[in-house]
């Protein structure tokens, strides 16, 4: 019954275009980790409560257990793996931002794309964006040193 | 050198660039799926389980019930792996369905049809032990169990301890004003963000091969081999990178499933994963208080006697719940000075979910209760709340509630603790003001203290291996749950080596086989125990470096040092050879060689701890006792009874601080953790004792944005017998948190808040005098 539903599907993730099988109802998470081997988008709740499984697509973190691999056909998929010695990550180690590590591939996308697309978030909006992850490990002041850092940095170097 | 430097993390770069890898990631092609199937009741007799449906479906391997499986429990074996007969909470595994994929296995366990027959169920421990409560172990009086384990048959007490120093009614003779209090909160979760997963293989050699996501793999390996007669040698447990876990992954649960899932299916290897409401529980969780404090002083403000109960509540199976309601009580005054105690600690059975340790280990449950009466104490005395702490604040000389003679090592300094305290929260300037006519800013302070009552034969193995270049490789069996102890550990070794700890290499993963045991990664003792033991895997590679030194050289080995990646003359210095000529052994011009690789191998084990006296708890259950002093700042809005914690302080006496942002990481996560536990955190219970919040969009930890600004410092007393002097500091700033916010939220809205946790709601009702009602 269950392989008729699955369909091929061409997905682009960290800039490389990917074919896929899948069914349509597998989320994009999913995919993502049992298709593609991109472990860094975690499981935390499947139900769009803790963001460990936050992606980007087409620049916008979403909660990838909450989206569907089919929507986001034709989409361009970025996940922590598509990072690499980004100025978040580096406030991350710096300001040591991360315990146990689980949240924190979730929290850098949230925060990557916040500190691209909004360099003068004030506050209340780096607590909207930064309220969707849970943290359990640390006490966020780490996370929000780590954040305005590089908000501080794109601010000087534009 | 490396001592006293915030190091970067050794797994910092996995771990932000999503290569860092957790049981779940390890995921291999063929490996089966199980999926719990879990009681709707918390209390029903079991009267049939049809799996014919389940099993016929495609891609079903097998399904599994709970009769003939060995009871477990590390202390008290009352607990089957899936349940038999009864279910005793909501949650409870009754099969398991193993499938080829997670989503045939769903569809499969959605079948199994279950008949229940509900029996009537008991939630609050004072309720479990009243004349006619339903009895949750009708077989309690035959479980096998330890020596210090004392269930009471045809009753809901799986164990109390017993404390009882000095003459109680002296006590009360002497004291001039009495308070006494009762505190009370229901268990809660410790939401680790990666939920518990195990996979279990079965070879055809026998060979048993576990991966989990856990803070005791070794004790996986032992426990498998008592429970079902395996040979110890056979079982390797692996555990990689853990996400998360304060206590919640030291209890083997999962780890059997998996066994028991790959014996159904021929050895094959099959993963269980705990879905987010599974993980909240079916697996362990927080556990649950109800509490009465008694306390006596002098007027002049020296407490005189204490008389203390505790009613755990340790849900369905005693698990290490037994442990923890031990654990309160060997440090139930509180850091304070008291020679007359009278307390009994009881862990109760309940229909509850069963509980295990939560980061703190059962003190900031004691502290909340101790704290409160503190408070009420001050007030009734008419004495400032920080003066009254200060006036009993435990020192060196005093004994603890069990008798433990403290000394200047075995104990911090907690009136230094509390002086800076109360430097850091202008203490003195105001304990409470009005800002306008609903607003109302409001201080509160606890004290914490904590010794860490494991297993006194607890053993920690370290070993050093030497790279070609003369960099090392440290390999222990602390798990990297988060708190960064191998980092730690690796601080430690290039300090003893005198060498770059950019050379120093750890070993992130767990392998039973390889690597040397370190008992369990709990009670923040990973880096006493282990550094010990990496101290002294240090002494011994230096021991093999001087001894082939010595030949190359032509000199004895008293005249040798090591250090710089060299081993010299200690009165010449130039005169030297590198470590990296040695490190493989000695290859002489003509060819002949001497020596060998370099190994260095460690272990240490606590020393000259007894088992509590069984009536009146003398004895040495702990190493040493870190203190410290904390508080928080509220603002509180009288109309609608909402509020904010603005500040969080803490004052903790860590002996050395190894490495300074890894220990701020430590304190204020803990903080944060208790401030979570204290303002939000709770299972919501219906009258069926059936859980109603297991997700995270209804059991709300706090969130990014909530948190209020943290501000830690730390006292370095040394413990003389650690490394560098350092005490135990993973757990400390959460143990006053709870008190602290409640100290404060009670002073701003002028009625006693003695429940957990502290929501507007709780509040209103207090003050409106109406009774609480969990839900
Ligand atoms: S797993 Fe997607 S939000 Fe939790
Ligand atoms: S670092 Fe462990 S949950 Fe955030």
């Amino acid at each position: 019954m269950e392989s008729s539903t699955k369909c091929e599907m061409q997905l682009l993730v960290n800039g490389e275009t990917k074919s896929v099988v899948a069914r349509q109802g597998d989320t994009l998470l999913f995919v993502l980790r049992n298709e593609l081997g991109l472990t860094g988008a975690k499981p935390g709740c499947l139900n769009g409560d803790c963001g460990a499984c936050t992606a980007l697509v087409d620049g916008t973190p979403i909660k990838s257990c909450m989206m569907l691999a089919i929507e986001t056909v034709g989409k361009e998929i970025t996940t922590i793996e598509g990072l690499h010695n980004t100025p978040i990550q580096r406030a991350f180690v710096e300001h040591f931002a991360f315990q146990c590590g689980y949240c924190t591939p979730g929290f850098i996308m949230n925060a990557y794309a916040l500190t691209e697309t909004k360099p003068d978030a004030d506050d209340a909006t780096i607590q909207e964006w930064l309220e969707s992850n849970i943290c359990r490990c640390t006490s966020y002041q780490e996370i929000e040193a780590a954040v305005k850092e590089v908000l501080r940095q794109k601010r000087k170097t534009e | 050198m490396a001592i006293g430097k915030s190091v970067i993390r050794k797994d910092a770069w996995d771990k932000v660039t999503g290569r860092a890898k957790y049981t779940n990631d390890f995921k291999e092609k063929g490996m089966l799926h199980a999926k719990l199937v879990t009681s709707p009741y918390a209390h029903a007799r079991i009267r049939a389980i049809d799996i014919e449906k389940a099993r016929s479906l495609p891609g079903v391997r097998a399904i599994i019930t709970g009769e003939g499986l060995p009871l477990t429990g590390e202390d008290l074996r009352d607990r089957p792996p899936i349940a038999f007969d009864k279910v005793r909470y909501h949650g409870e595994v009754v099969a398991l369905v193993v499938a080829d994929t997670l989503v045939h296995a769903e569809k499969a366990a959605n079948l199994v049809h279950v008949v229940y027959e509900p029996l009537p169920a008991v939630g609050k421990p004072s309720e479990a032990l009243k004349e006619g409560a339903p009895l949750i172990h009708e077989q309690l009086g035959s479980y096998q169990k330890n020596e210090h384990t004392y269930p009471e048959p045809n009753t809901n007490i799986a164990h109390r301890t017993k404390i009882r120093k000095g003459n109680i009614e002296q006590g009360w003779a002497e004291s001039d004003v009495v308070v006494e209090t009762s505190v009370a909160f229901s268990p809660s979760d410790h939401v680790a963000i990666e939920t518990r997963c195990a996979t279990a293989e079965i070879l055809p050699d026998g060979h048993i091969i576990i991966s989990a996501s856990s803070q005791s793999p070794f004790m996986i390996k032992r426990l498998i081999s008592t429970y079902f007669g395996e040979d110890v040698g056979n079982i390797i447990v692996h555990t990689p990178l853990v996400g998360g876990a304060y206590g919640g992954k030291a209890p083997v649960q999962l780890e059997l499933l998996a066994y028991l899932a790959s014996k159904a299916v021929g050895g094959r290897k099959v993963s269980v994963w705990n879905a987010r409401e599974e993980d909240m529980i079916t697996s362990p969780v927080h556990i649950g208080l109800e509490a009465t404090v008694k306390l006596g002083a002098t007027k002049d403000g020296y407490i005189k006697a204490a008389e203390i109960l505790f009613l755990f509540d340790g849900g369905a199976y005693s698990d290490k719940a037994i442990d923890v309601s031990r654990a309160a009580a060997v440090d139930c005054t509180g850091p304070y000075h008291i020679e007359n105690v009278w307390c009994d600690s009881l862990c109760v059975y309940t229909n509850h979910p069963y509980a295990t340790p939560f980061r703190g280990f059962g003190h900031s449950e004691q502290a909340f209760a101790i704290e409160r009466a503190m408070d009420l104490l001050a007030e009734k005395l008419g004495m400032d709340k920080w003066e009254l702490r200060r006036k009993n604040a435990i020192r060196p000389g005093h004994t603890t509630p069990t008798q433990v003679v403290l000394n200047r090592s075995n104990v911090g300094d907690l009136p230094a603790c509390l002086d800076r305290l109360r430097e850091l929260m202008e203490w003195d300037e105001w304990q409470r003001i009005e800002i306008d006519a609903y607003t109302v800013r409001a201080k509160g302070i606890s004290c914490a203290w904590k010794t860490s009552t494991i297993d006194p034969d607890a053993s920690s193995g370290v070993l050093l291996t030497f790279n070609p270049d003369g960099s090392v490789n440290v390999i222990s069996g602390v798990v990297e749950i988060g708190t960064g102890t191998k980092t730690i550990l690796a601080q430690i070794v290039a300090e003893k080596l005198k060498m770059d700890v950019n050379d120093v290499y750890v070993k992130m993963d767990i392998d039973t086989q390889t690597t040397p045991e370190h008992w369990k990664t709990v009670g923040s003792r990973g880096t006493f125990m282990a550094g010990r033991a990496a101290l002294e895997a240090a002494d011994d590679a230096i021991r093999q470096l001087k001894a082939i030194a010595s030949c190359v050289l032509r000199a004895s080995v008293e005249d040798l040092e090591v250090g710089y990646g060299k081993v010299f003359l200690r009165d010449d210095p130039s005169i030297y050879v590198p470590v990296k000529d040695i490190a493989y052994g000695y290859k002489y011009p003509n060819g002949n060689a001497i020596g060998g690789q370099i190994i260095g191998r460690g272990n240490y084990i606590l020393r000259h701890l007894t088992p509590l006296n069984k009536e009146t708890g003398a004895g040495k259950p702990g190493p040493e006792w870190t203190v410290g002093a904390e508080g928080v700042e509220i603002e509180f809005n009288r109309r609608d009874y909402t509020y904010k914690i603005l500040k969080a302080f803490a004052v903790i006496d860590i002996g050395k601080v190894l490495n300074p942002k890894a220990a701020l990481g430590q304190a204020m996560g803990a903080m944060s953790m208790g401030l979570s536990f204290a303002s939000r955190e709770t299972f919501l219970f219906d009258r069926y004792e059936r859980v109603l919040n297991p997700q995270l969009r209804t059991y709300r930890p706090i969130r990014f944005g909530e948190h209020p600004e943290y501000i830690v410092e730390f006292i370095e007393t040394p413990q003389i017998d650690a490394p560098y002097g350092a005490r135990g500091a993973g757990e400390h700033g959460l143990i006053g948190m709870p008190a602290a916010l409640a100290n404060a939220l009670s002073l701003a809205a002028e009625v006693p808040l003695n429940e957990l946790p502290l929501i507007p709601e709780l509040i209103w009702r207090k003050k409106k005098g109406d009774s609480h009602d969990s839900i």
